[in-house]
């Protein structure tokens, strides 16, 4: 009895979290969905009187969104393929190969990810600059600062649980180290490799900072900054940040619902004896 | 086909651990040789350094005559099989068999027509289209060994093979081997731990310790004529006894006699044809050991025990006795009436005791 009890209350406080950790996003899509004037005031909670509407989309497709939709896909693209290959190439270095201060490297990867953005930021404006590289995808190269050292991580650990014999047999067969790499190493990692891919791109695609410093002129705007300037003089137009915020996160939700058992199996892989 | 040769060859690990002290083999074309011995004994670092997957600290390898020290793995046309079969799971078992003669640039028809050949050898041709985690261990260690065969090298390697697989299959796999290794009459080098499968397969046998070859010989001569204690004790199941003891010569007839604890000094007479060779032993402390096999109870003059425990095998009986604080073991045929507690009398068969230095722990060839 006293335990049908604990687990009832177990369910109870688990609902409830959920339902308080969930509130935002399910109000965030709610309010998308409702005229401006109802978004605010003492009727706001009062969803039995809410007249839905889908005049937020329609002004917010009025916005360039879809052009910095466009550029916030293009950016993440590029860099969760650079990053991916950089950070593979890395942690099967630091995961197989020896050579002097690979301990000390390994910290300095992830000490990079330590540096707070607005201390960074700075130094990197100043240098895209000098390169006239401001208003352009060249903006994924410092994404890279955010993303690498999580991927190259990921990776590490998963390299590191490939028998070494897998490769030693490729070597025996007559393939080549690089040969050996893409044929064997990669597509037996590639639940890790799916795994940080998807955590770069999601990164990548929620970035805004180094977004709006760097690429300022309109047609440049990734999703995330193109959000903000959902504004007027006076006023921030919540029906129309929250119709944007749905479809910026329309695209992350369909990789996630695809891809999310491979993101498991990636992230927990290992934890056990196979 | 080759030879292979290791001249002085040594290994030295990065923290200084010697792992092969500077051994010399000579491996013959077309041989079964085994290198067996205990965890660590550098049995496992000798096949990598003949492969090339570890470096060479010193010395030299010579594979058909050709020093291979410098000379990458996959040019030195060698084949090995390891341990965990090391296949690739996303792969068909074809597309494992064809990966390394794919890279070799072979056309389809002869790839297809090695493969089809050495699955008909290993008897997996209906395996081809599997992925390897559909298949049992036995037939997994056989596409193992059908990757190597179609590459038809001069010399396989194989690093404790059948270490992973059940004690019924390794019976089997054990005679497959041995059957494949006369058909294809290639080199084959054969790291093990365990004895059984080194006696049963090699031709020959290089029984290693601490980095160090402890003696090379055929499985009958290793057995007979160990060159040292580490030998003696480590080919044979269950393992020699040994015991402490001194040999004297009376009137031309030599005898063994020894300290027995809680009952009287035993003595075992022993023939001597050489006698220089025992000369400096004389009225001295020696090893001797005498396998289990070759102890036999008797109702008359000996060495006197309590029977500790007894192990019914089947066929035959292992009778532990107490001996010099020792448990010792007498193998005897089944039927034996005796229980634990009995005291029992035992003698060694004629011309079956083997002598040691006691400093050297070398064997005295008498």
């Amino acid at each position: 009895m006293n335990r049908l009890k604990t687990s009832t209350l177990f369910k109870i406080v688990m609902i409830l979290y959920l339902f308080i950790i969930l509130f935002p996003f399910i109000w965030v899509a709610i309010t998308s969905f409702r005229p401006e004037s109802e978004i605010w005031g003492s009727n706001a909670l009062d969803l039995s009187e809410a007249n839905f509407t889908l005049e937020n989309y329609r002004l917010v497709f009025q916005t360039p969104i879809l052009n910095s939709l466009k550029n916030s896909l293009i950016i993440s693209g590029i860099t969760t393929i650079y990053v991916t290959l950089v950070a593979s190439l890395g942690a099967y270095a630091i995961a197989r190969l020896d050579f002097k201060f690979k301990k000390l490297l390994t910290v300095i990867v992830l000490a990079v990810s330590m540096f707070p953005q607005m201390i960074v930021i700075g130094p990197i404006y100043r240098m895209f600059v000098q390169l006239g590289w401001t208003n352009s995808y060249y903006i994924s190269l410092p994404y890279s600062n955010i993303t690498l050292p999580v991927a190259t991580f990921i990776l590490i650990t998963h390299f590191a649980q490939i028998p070494k014999e897998m490769e030693e047999s490729a070597t025996m067969d007559g393939s080549s180290k690089i040969n050996t790499f893409f044929k064997i190493v990669l597509p037996l990692a590639a639940p890790g490799i799916f795994t940080a891919a998807i955590i770069v791109f999601i990164g990548a695609w929620n970035e805004f900072l180094l977004s709006l410093t760097l690429n300022t002129n309109e047609a440049w705007r990734t999703a995330t900054v193109n959000i903000s300037f959902l504004r007027g003089q006076f006023e921030i137009f919540w029906g129309q940040v929250t119709a944007a915020t749905v479809i910026v996160t329309i695209p992350t939700l369909i990789i996630v619902i695809l891809f999310q058992r491979q993101i498991v199996s990636g992230l927990t892989s290992g934890a056990l004896k196979e | 086909m080759a030879g292979i040769t290791l001249r002085d060859l040594t290994k030295i690990y990065d923290n200084n651990f010697e792992a092969v002290k500077s051994i010399n083999l000579e491996i013959e074309d077309g041989e079964f040789m085994v290198l067996v011995g205990p965890s660590g004994c550098g049995k496992t670092t000798t096949l990598r350094m003949i492969a090339g997957l570890e470096d060479i600290s010193g010395g030299e390898l010579y594979i058909g005559g050709e020093l291979m020290n410098k000379v990458d793995p996959r040019d030195r046309n060698i084949a090995m099989v390891f341990q965990n079969y090391a296949l690739y799971p996303y792969m068909s078992v074809y597309d494992n068999m064809a990966f390394g003669l794919k890279l070799q640039k072979f056309d389809k028809k002869e790839i297809k027509r090695r493969i089809d050949e050495a699955a008909k050898i290993l008897d997996i041709s209906e395996q081809l289209d599997k992925k390897p985690k559909a298949l049992s261990g036995g037939q997994r260690q056989r596409v193992a060994l059908g990757r190597a065969i179609v590459r038809h090298p001069q010399v396989f390697l194989m690093d404790e093979p059948l270490s992973n697989l059940d004690a019924k299959l390794r019976v089997q796999m054990r005679a497959e081997l041995i059957k494949l290794h006369e058909d294809l009459q290639t080199t084959f080098v054969y790291v093990t731990h365990d004895q059984t499968e080194a006696m049963t397969m090699g031709s020959r046998i290089c029984v290693m310790d601490l980095g160090q070859i402890k003696q090379v010989a055929t499985p009958e001569e290793i057995y007979s004529k160990p060159d040292n204690l580490f030998v003696a004790g480590f080919i044979g199941s269950p393992q020699m006894n040994f015991y402490k003891g001194t040999l004297s010569e009376e009137m031309g007839a030599y005898h063994l006699e020894g300290e027995n604890e809680e009952y009287d000094a035993f003595r075992f007479s022993i023939d001597i044809s050489d006698q220089e060779s025992v000369a400096p032993y004389l009225n001295k402390e020696i090893i001797f050991g005498i396998r289990p096999e070759h102890l036999m109870f008797t109702d008359g003059e000996g060495l006197r025990a309590k029977i500790f425990v007894i192990e019914l095998l089947g066929s035959e009986v292992n009778v532990h006795i107490r001996v010099q604080g020792d448990i010792h073991t007498v193998t005897t045929d089944a039927g034996t009436h005796f229980k634990a507690g009995d005291a029992v009398t035992v003698v060694p068969k004629p011309g079956r005791i083997h002598l040691f230095d006691p400093e050297t722990e070398n064997a005295i060839r008498y």
